[in-house]
């Protein structure tokens, strides 16, 4: 099974990016086998609607769940129609994400964490 | 004539130069443009005559005839639609309705429905006319709203444009086709950065324009050198005086509370006219 962590570098030993549309990389792992791929994020810089155009990327991607800090509501609601879990809150490393994903201490959540824009300004 | 008072920057009595030059010189339209926070009408208090909703088109989209082909997501510049694999999503607060998505879609799956973005108002207040404009609250496109109040324009008056602060979109459709633009600024050093910010835009379009300065003695000389040295017109200093903060808390006016800046006003005026 595949699933979505949002990343600071691009591989396994990277941080968790705590933001979603504006993350720096998603890195897809697939949980069996850690295989991965990074994603360099194409929208940090956009103007407005980073988490709606990030989260067709990653429902795009066919993973089950996506890993984040924080998400807001027009990427929560893009991530939802695409089937997409959200599990929200999560930091360390992306490896260490993964293991406790598999152990099921994970739980997706029905609402997005944080209002618009949050994102915005950070680097 | 078209006079805008713009300022880069909020709180630096914009609006109060906007409200004491209407309320000096004869024969004026005030244009309250500031739609996201328009406040002119706190001092002015016009009686208004008639309220008219604004709307923009944005796309409905219906699910039975889209294939998700994505063509509408691609051709949206500011990414308010999102098409999933069994889903479309419009972020009607992304849309700037500009009907691009409606116009390609190849299943003319999308309809284009109204959508009220806030309203326009327009009044008087004994021989001044008045109208402005009001975003709703959570709405971002101001654009459309700021247009729809220009549209009310009396071209026979000195219209007087109460300009958004800063230097962005909203701001340049407001200026667009003044004759004159005021600059209302601070002598302080952030004061300074947003005025240069602010003359690039003016530059641009190709408008004449003057600087105020408001409360000119709680500064320093830079703002004024700055001009001088640029050769930009100085049309006002205003002072800072406790009797103007006071009357400006209370949503009083200046040239009612202290009727001898009226001639200073009227200068201003004069001297945008030369
Ligand atoms: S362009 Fe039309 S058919 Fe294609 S995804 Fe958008 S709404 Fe559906
Ligand atoms: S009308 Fe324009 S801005 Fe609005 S969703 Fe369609 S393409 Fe995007």
């Amino acid at each position: 099974m595949k699933i979505c962590v949002t990343s600071q570098g691009d591989n396994l030993d990277s941080q968790v990016d705590p933001r979603f549309g504006r993350c720096q990389y998603f890195i897809i792992v697939d949980t069996d086998t850690l295989e991965f791929e990074a994603i360099q994020n194409p929208n940090i810089d956009a103007m407005g609607g980073a988490g709606i155009q990030s989260g067709q990327l990653i429902a795009g991607k066919q993973v089950k769940a996506v890993l984040t800090g924080n998400v807001g509501p027009n990427a929560f609601q893009t991530l939802q129609a695409g089937g997409v879990e959200v599990i929200v809150g999560v930091s360390g490393s992306v490896k260490e994400i993964v293991e406790k994903y598999k152990k099921g201490e994970l739980k997706p959540t029905d609402n997005p964490s944080v209002g618009r824009k949050f994102g915005m300004g950070q680097k | 004539m078209i006079i805008s008072v713009a300022s880069g920057k909020g709180g630096t009595g914009k609006t109060t130069v906007a409200v004491n030059l209407a309320l000096s010189i004869p024969n004026v339209q005030l244009l309250d443009c500031d739609v996201e926070e328009p406040n002119a009408h706190i001092f002015i208090k016009p009686s208004i005559k008639n309220r008219m909703p604004v709307f923009i088109l944005v796309p409905e989209v219906d699910k039975t005839r889209c294939n998700f082909c994505g063509k509408c997501k691609e051709v949206c510049a500011y990414n308010a639609i999102a098409v999933l694999k069994k889903d479309v999503l419009v972020f009607k607060e992304l849309c700037h309705g500009c009907g691009a998505c409606a116009y390609l879609c190849p299943e003319g799956a999308i309809k284009e429905v109204n959508k009220e973005i806030g309203f326009v108002e327009i009044g008087e207040k004994d021989n001044l006319q008045f109208a402005h404009g009001k975003l709703k609250i959570g709405e971002a496109m101001s654009p459309p709203l700021i247009k729809a109040v220009k549209q009310y324009m009396n071209p026979t008056r000195t219209v007087i444009v109460d300009i958004p602060p800063g230097t962005s979109c909203p701001v340049i459709e407001a200026i667009k086709r003044s004759d004159y633009c005021v600059l209302v600024t601070e002598p302080t050093p952030f004061g300074l950065y947003d005025l240069i910010l602010a003359i690039e835009v003016i530059r641009k379009l190709k408008i004449p324009f003057g600087v105020v300065i408001n409360r000119a003695d709680l500064g320093n000389r830079k703002t004024e050198d700055y001009c001088h040295k640029e050769n930009i017109p100085i049309l006002m200093k205003i002072p800072f005086k406790k009797e103007i903060a006071k009357a400006y808390s209370r949503g009083e006016i200046i040239i009612e509370t202290l009727p001898e800046y009226k001639k200073s006003f009227q200068q201003l005026f004069s001297k945008i006219g030369t």
